[in-house]
């Protein structure tokens, strides 16, 4: 049994029908990387799997916590989920620490001292023990996006979700994102990430997904998709990013 | 038989006349607040009947003048066969009148906070009032100081207007003592002067907390 399964997801906006009838499914410890270009509907699927986007049918399955078309209370999954966005989004009236321990202390109900270990633990995995009573705004965005994702494991998640996490970013910050996504990598978290950054794909990636005008399009081992991809979408889209 | 009055007495009628405004201010600065908290609430709640509510209590004040609100509350009610003294009726109407442009502001401050803070809030599995009360007012309510200093501004101004339903306030002190000295441009000089002393400090604190809370932004 999978840790994430999407069975036959379909989701609308208005009548834009953006999300086809995805199946997916994500073991305990792999690393997605989804591809795609531009509205093929990567974003709204890893939304959908923290319940941000409602769907319209089909269903999704994240270790047990479960919901299908009309599920009113996301909650059960999101406690499984962790989500990291393009813009970090980190609470900028709150320090680096209380952004870390915000979502333990009041939705788990951890009590302060462990929250307080714990926020500093997960700032240490992000190398930024010593950031901990600053606020965001002192922050490079690298550093930013290195707290929004300590913040995010600090709810101890089952699989964490990325959109295109260093697409914000300028180009020598970067790195120092992808190296802590590749260390949770290491660690074994089950990861499902949106990246244009292709060469991280294929190092880190266990599973190359390539969407498609709302489909898999196709799916597999990321060195024997890049290498030979069987179908010309992901050929053109593979050498359209080669090119770039 | 003509009394004498001295200008202390006059200063002093109108003094007496400027607690009541100020009172009353104060009052219906404090009562409209919470009532417009409510109304705010109720305005972005998720269920559309209370957005209806909150959207007809601000609509209802905001379109009508404060004026026609004293008196439906003053002879409405009177109708109804509670006898409201002055005072309650002005306090009641202003309060009504304050907690719809309060709500109208604050409502602006909510959603002048980024999306991507309810996503983010939404994704640590935050309920929605664990959302607002940890995320979203905090963050509001620094943009909301400024707009509701000056706000009280207006709600100062609009006491004035309850002098017609005949509540002694420093305007109806003013008519009063006008009447009996035949000196209605000292007085009201000095009624103006009054005013002017409690807005002008609200108007510039208000200017000061914007420029304080923008250069922090
Ligand atoms: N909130 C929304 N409202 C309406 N349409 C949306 C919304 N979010 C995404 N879309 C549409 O859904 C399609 C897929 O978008 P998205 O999932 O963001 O694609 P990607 O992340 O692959 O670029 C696009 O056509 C986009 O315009
Ligand atoms: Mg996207």
């Amino acid at each position: 049994m999978s840790l994430v399964s999407i069975h036959q997801l379909h989701k609308h906006f208005g009548d834009n029908h953006v999300l086809k009838g995805i199946d997916l499914n994500v073991d305990e410890g792999q690393v997605i990387a989804l591809i795609g270009r531009s509205g093929s509907g990567k974003s709204t699927l890893l939304r959908t799997i923290n319940g941000l986007e409602c769907i319209d049918a089909g269903e999704i399955t994240v270790d047990g916590a479960k919901i299908q078309a009309g599920a009113k209370d996301m909650r059960p999954l999101r406690l499984k989920v962790g989500m990291v966005f393009q813009q970090f989004n980190l609470f900028p009236h709150l320090s680096v620490g209380e952004n870390v321990m915000l979502a333990p202390k009041i939705v788990k109900k951890t009590d302060p001292a462990q929250a307080q270990e714990l926020a500093e633990q997960m700032l240490a995995k992000v190398g930024l023990s010593e950031k901990f009573d600053a606020f965001p705004g002192e922050l490079s965005g690298g550093q930013q996006q290195r707290v929004a994702i300590a913040r995010a494991l600090a709810m101890q998640p089952k699989v964490m979700l990325c959109d295109e996490i260093t697409s914000a970013l300028d180009p020598e910050l970067v790195s120092e994102v992808l190296s802590v996504v590749k260390q949770l990598a290491n660690e074994g978290m089950t990861l499902v990430m949106v990246t244009h950054e292709m060469r991280f794909a294929r190092e880190v990636g266990d599973k190359l997904v390539f969407m498609h005008q709302g489909r898999v399009h196709e799916e597999g081992p990321p060195e024997a998709l890049f290498n030979a991809p069987s179908t010309p979408e992901l050929a053109a889209f593979i050498g359209a990013i080669d090119q770039a | 038989m003509l009394t004498q009055f001295t200008t202390w007495d006059i200063v002093r009628n109108l003094l007496e006349g400027g607690k009541w405004t100020l009172l009353l201010s104060l009052l219906a600065f404090f009562l409209g607040g919470v009532t417009g908290l409510i109304i705010v609430l109720l305005r972005i709640s998720p269920n559309r009947f209370l957005r209806v509510i909150a959207k007809v209590w601000i609509e209802l004040f905001q379109g009508t003048p404060l004026l026609m609100q004293l008196f439906i509350v003053f002879f409405g009610l009177s109708l109804l066969g509670w006898d409201v003294s002055a005072w309650t009726a002005a306090a009641i109407g202003l309060t009504l009148f304050t907690s719809a442009y309060l709500a109208e502001i604050w409502r602006g401050c909510i959603e002048a906070i980024p999306s991507g803070q309810w996503e983010a809030s939404a994704s640590l599995a935050f309920s929605p009032l664990q959302q607002m009360r940890y995320v979203i007012l905090p963050q509001a309510l620094r943009i909301a100081i400024p707009p509701t200093v000056g706000f009280s501004v207006q709600v100062v101004k609009g006491t004035a207007v309850t002098s017609i339903i005949g509540f002694t306030e420093l305007t109806k002190s003013g008519t009063m003592i006008a009447n009996a000295t035949f000196e209605p441009f000292m007085v009201f000089g000095l009624v103006a002067t009054a005013y002017f002393c409690l807005c002008y400090p609200l108007s510039v604190y208000a200017r000061h907390l914007e420029r304080k809370y923008h250069v922090a932004c």
